[in-house]
């Protein structure tokens, strides 16, 4: 049996309130007066590929080996870096084994199914697991109805033949030049084509099209699918072609538009992560996508199903949501609006990357050093030790810290430097059973921690190049939360 | 087996530039104005320097690297000029060189001098600084304000400190620098402040306000030294004289391990105990007359009176609010107003903290003499504190 053996999810903290946004652009788009909800959006510090690691942490946990992950697929159609394999990052940052095969796909909305199809194809061939992970961060033109509609966030799935949980038994698949929306190579933002337009001719006739093939294969009947998944942000358009394909209107699952908005290449696949957490043994779910075509895939879920639980989960991240009515924030942290930044922020970020990668360990993967003798803990690893007195040489074996419980000694939150958020939180962090690290706290508001406070640790951007357009990526710490959003552990 | 440094060097001149915003002055200005009153003071000619150091931070924004920049600003006789660099600590770390210079025999005066131009970067606060290419990739884009406030945290956490409490005890600490700059002519800061002002400043860094941070500044000291023996020869009297200098150099041990609790200076306390053996001195509180300490931010001298053993662990705010380090206090701190008004000219400020405890065992002072001192200590201290460089040296009239 090949398919899903665990999967997660990611939504960024900040909510943007559509409200705010009809507001400040009444005077110029008054057509959004009405728009209500709220629509995740990305940290300053995050991207598709951040986005990614934190879904694929949440999907896998606190693992130690993950040697198991032979291969990894990363959807997206917002990569950071046109050249530069952004799925090599995700693996440096979960610690994946050097060996994997890693690779990025994009150029449809659709691109995480196909992802997905191939995993099944390649857990034919390899002995381990195939981790599938989809993100994506869009970008949009102030006062446009995308501004609105489309939000961030990112999913992953395990997909292998051990302790399955949900088995794929059909697929279907149609590649056309259906153009509803495009984005030339080198553009930031989508050029769409009429909605009703790609309504009728494009979802209506497409769509049920691979559903009824996927079906078909499956050998089940449309009357009995229990989770029903289409991810759109056109009204009732999931009823529509639930409707068309013979779908009961009680499967259709929960589109989460309202509250995180559509993101993009990572919708399915969050939807398909949301229903999971509820799925019950023997239950039928469709996930179809539209884009250059259409894909869907029929599974089953297996008795291992109500077993398993992800780190924190869809659900989890969708009520940790913070609203945010500031409307020149969402601007700035996507680049459309350019806040002065003062000298202090002219400094160069150059990254000097022979130094990336003879630390890369360190820095992607956040591993430290333990010595072997005295079991103290070194970040950044050396050769030496900091051990009073007698400093022992070649002593330290790799530690990994990034799961590690931690909790802050000291901090400040600075308003002196240039910061795309501030104030900037930095502070000493203490990781239980040892290490500690000067580093910098993300996804947190004045007044939130103190010494004492439980910290995790997330993949962030740490820097960005704009003279030569690097992004450089690095660990934080943020405080950890429940799932309503409340700091816990202060100390 | 090394017997220290005590009496072995005496202080043949000082002199110290106008600190401050000196638009008018290039950092070879700063020099010479420093470098002059030294000369004048020791009665020296050019030709009698042996040797010479050079203390300097910032280079991207000062004087530029190396030994010439000093040596053509002053027209050195072609004489040695080695340009020392350790953050903040640089001033201290020069005056070592030319001191260690001297009792070695290798020459019989030497000059130390350390200048800092600021003032040129066109903002304020301290330029940024370059730190390698690996640091940048996981260290925080820190900056030394917050840096700091990290000390009043960890201190706030460990002493169960109400913050409230704390913050009023750190702006005593600055309204007491702001009372002693005002007596100061060459300071930055001349101007008295209260509490009230303190309390309300904005924030720079929690908990941090713009008045717990020093000043930012332009300046320039030099000091001249000799043996005693070379001095007295020279018809000098009442030598003051060295009696200890001492370094200690973080190792990473508070940076990475999880030993220290962030709430002290380790180098400061190590340094302390190594000054105290070599200068002979077992009962700090009542032997040293007066300090002069690295208040670059005000939570740093509060919590610098402990590790200098001058506070009880955990004291030193009652001891702040109570007055004890006051001019009219036990042990006097920044009598001539501290990094916080004399200002913070950062290659510069060891030898301008050497100026005025120099000035005032010689009783030349001014409106802030102090009554009779006859040992002073100096804290001097580049970095930050999680990774640093601490010198704590004295000096003392001789045979004291």
């Amino acid at each position: 049996m090949i398919g899903i053996t665990a999967f997660g999810g990611y939504i960024p903290r900040l909510r943007l309130s559509r409200e705010a946004v009809a507001q400040a652009n009444a005077w110029y788009a008054p057509q959004f007066a009405s728009q209500k909800g709220e629509r995740a959006f990305a940290n300053w510090d995050e991207d598709s590929v951040t986005m990614a690691v934190a879904a694929a942490r949440d999907c896998m946990g606190p693992s130690e080996d993950r040697s198991h992950v032979r291969c990894l697929l990363l959807a997206t159609n917002t990569p950071p870096f046109a050249e530069r394999l952004n799925s090599a990052i995700v693996a440096g940052a979960l610690t994946l084994d050097d060996t994997v095969e890693a690779a990025d796909l994009g150029g449809t909305q659709r691109v995480a199914l196909a992802a997905v199809t191939q995993a099944i194809a390649r857990s034919n061939t390899y002995r381990g697991d195939v981790l599938v992970l989809a993100a994506d961060r869009r970008r949009t033109r102030a006062a446009s109805t995308q501004e609105l509609e489309y939000g961030d966030g990112a999913a992953a799935l395990l997909i292998g033949r051990n302790n399955v949980l949900a088995e794929l038994i059909g697929s279907a698949t149609l590649s056309v030049d259906f153009v509803d929306h495009f984005r030339a190579t080198g553009s930031e933002i989508d050029y769409q084509w009429e909605e009703r337009w790609v309504r009728d001719e494009g979802i209506s006739k497409l769509v049920p099209r691979v559903v009824a093939g996927a079906l078909k294969e499956a050998g089940v009947t449309a009357d009995k699918v229990d989770h029903f998944i289409f991810p759109t942000s056109f009204s009732r358009m999931d009823a529509q072609v639930a409707k068309a394909c013979g779908v009961r209107g009680d499967a259709i699952a929960p589109s989460m538009m309202e509250r995180i908005g559509d993101c993009g290449a990572a919708h399915g696949l969050l939807m398909l992560a949301h229903v999971l957490e509820r799925a019950q043994p023997g239950q039928i779910i469709v996930l179809a996508q539209f884009g250059s075509g259409a894909q869907a895939v029929v599974l089953r879920a297996t008795p291992l199903i109500t077993g398993f639980k992800p780190a924190r989960g869809v659900s989890s991240w969708l009520s940790r949501g913070k609203e945010d009515r500031n409307y020149t924030r969402f601007l700035s942290f996507g680049g459309q609006l350019q806040l002065e930044r003062g000298m202090r922020g002219e400094q160069d970020r150059k990254t000097a990357l022979s130094t990336a990668w003879r630390n890369r360990t360190a820095l992607l993967g956040l591993v430290a050093g333990k010595c072997r003798v005295t079991g103290s803990v070194h970040y950044p690893p050396s050769r030496l030790s900091y051990d009073p007195g007698a400093p022992l040489q070649d002593t330290q074996e790799p530690y990994k810290l990034a799961d590690r419980p931690a909790s802050i000694l000291s901090w400040s939150a600075e308003y002196l430097s240039y910061h795309p958020s501030p104030p900037h939180h930095y502070g000493q962090i203490d990781f239980e059973g040892g290490g500690r690290i000067l580093m910098d706290f993300t996804d947190l508001d004045v007044g939130e921690v103190d010494s004492g406070t439980a910290m995790e640790m997330v993949f962030r951007i740490k820097d960005v190049d704009t003279l030569r357009g690097y992004t450089r990526y690095f660990w934080k710490a943020t405080p950890a939360r429940d799932a309503s959003g409340a700091i816990y552990n202060i100390g | 087996m090394a017997n220290g440094i005590k009496d072995k060097v005496a202080i043949l001149g000082m002199g110290c530039s106008r600190f401050g915003e000196r638009w008018d002055a290039s950092p070879e200005d700063l020099m010479l104005e420093a470098y002059s009153e030294a000369m004048q003071d020791a009665g020296i000619t050019p030709d009698q320097l042996g040797a010479a150091w050079f203390s300097t931070h910032m280079d991207d924004v000062g004087t530029g690297r190396g030994g010439t920049p000093m040596s053509i600003a002053l027209r050195l006789p072609n004489i040695g000029v080695t340009r020392v660099e350790n953050f903040c600590a640089g001033g201290s770390e020069a005056i070592r060189a030319a001191v260690y210079a001297v009792a070695a025999g290798a020459c019989d005066i030497a000059l130390a001098v350390g200048v800092e131009k600021l003032k040129d970067t066109g903002y304020g606060g301290l330029p940024v600084a370059t730190v390698g290419t690996y640091i940048p990739q996981w260290y925080p884009n820190a900056v030394a304000p917050a840096n700091f406030a990290q000390v009043a945290a960890a201190y706030r956490y460990k002493h169960r400190v109400d913050p409230k409490t704390l913050k009023r005890a750190i702006a005593h600490v600055s309204v007491k620098s702001h009372e002693n700059g005002a007596k100061n002519p060459k300071a930055h800061l001349q101007k008295t402040i209260t509490e009230e002002q303190c309390l309300r400043a904005p924030t720079i860094a929690a908990p941090l306000g713009l008045f717990d941070c020093c000043g930012v500044s332009d300046g320039a000291a030099a000091v001249i030294v000799t043996t005693p023996d070379i001095a007295r020869g020279m018809g000098k009297r009442n030598l003051v004289t060295f009696k200890a200098l001492q370094i200690a150099c973080s190792n990473g041990w508070e940076l990475q391990g999880n030993g220290w609790d962030g709430s002290y200076f380790h180098t400061t306390r190590i340094a302390a105990k190594r000054a105290y053996a070599e200068a002979g001195i077992d009962r700090p509180r009542e032997q040293i007359s007066m300090t002069e300490v690295h208040d670059c931010f005000s939570i740093t001298e509060l919590v610098t009176m402990e590790d200098l053993f001058l506070s009880d662990e955990g004291n030193a705010v009652r001891d702040v609010l109570e007055g004890e380090f006051d001019a009219s206090g036990r042990v006097p701190c920044q009598i001539d107003g501290g990094l916080k008004c004399f200002g913070h000219p950062v290659g510069a400020s060891g030898i301008r903290m050497l100026y005025e405890i120099y000035l005032q065992l010689n009783g030349r002072a001014g409106a802030r003499q102090l009554g009779d001192p006859s040992l002073g200590l100096i804290h001097n201290l580049g970095g930050q504190p999680s990774q640093n460089v601490c010198s704590v040296s004295i000096i003392g009239r001789e045979g004291v």
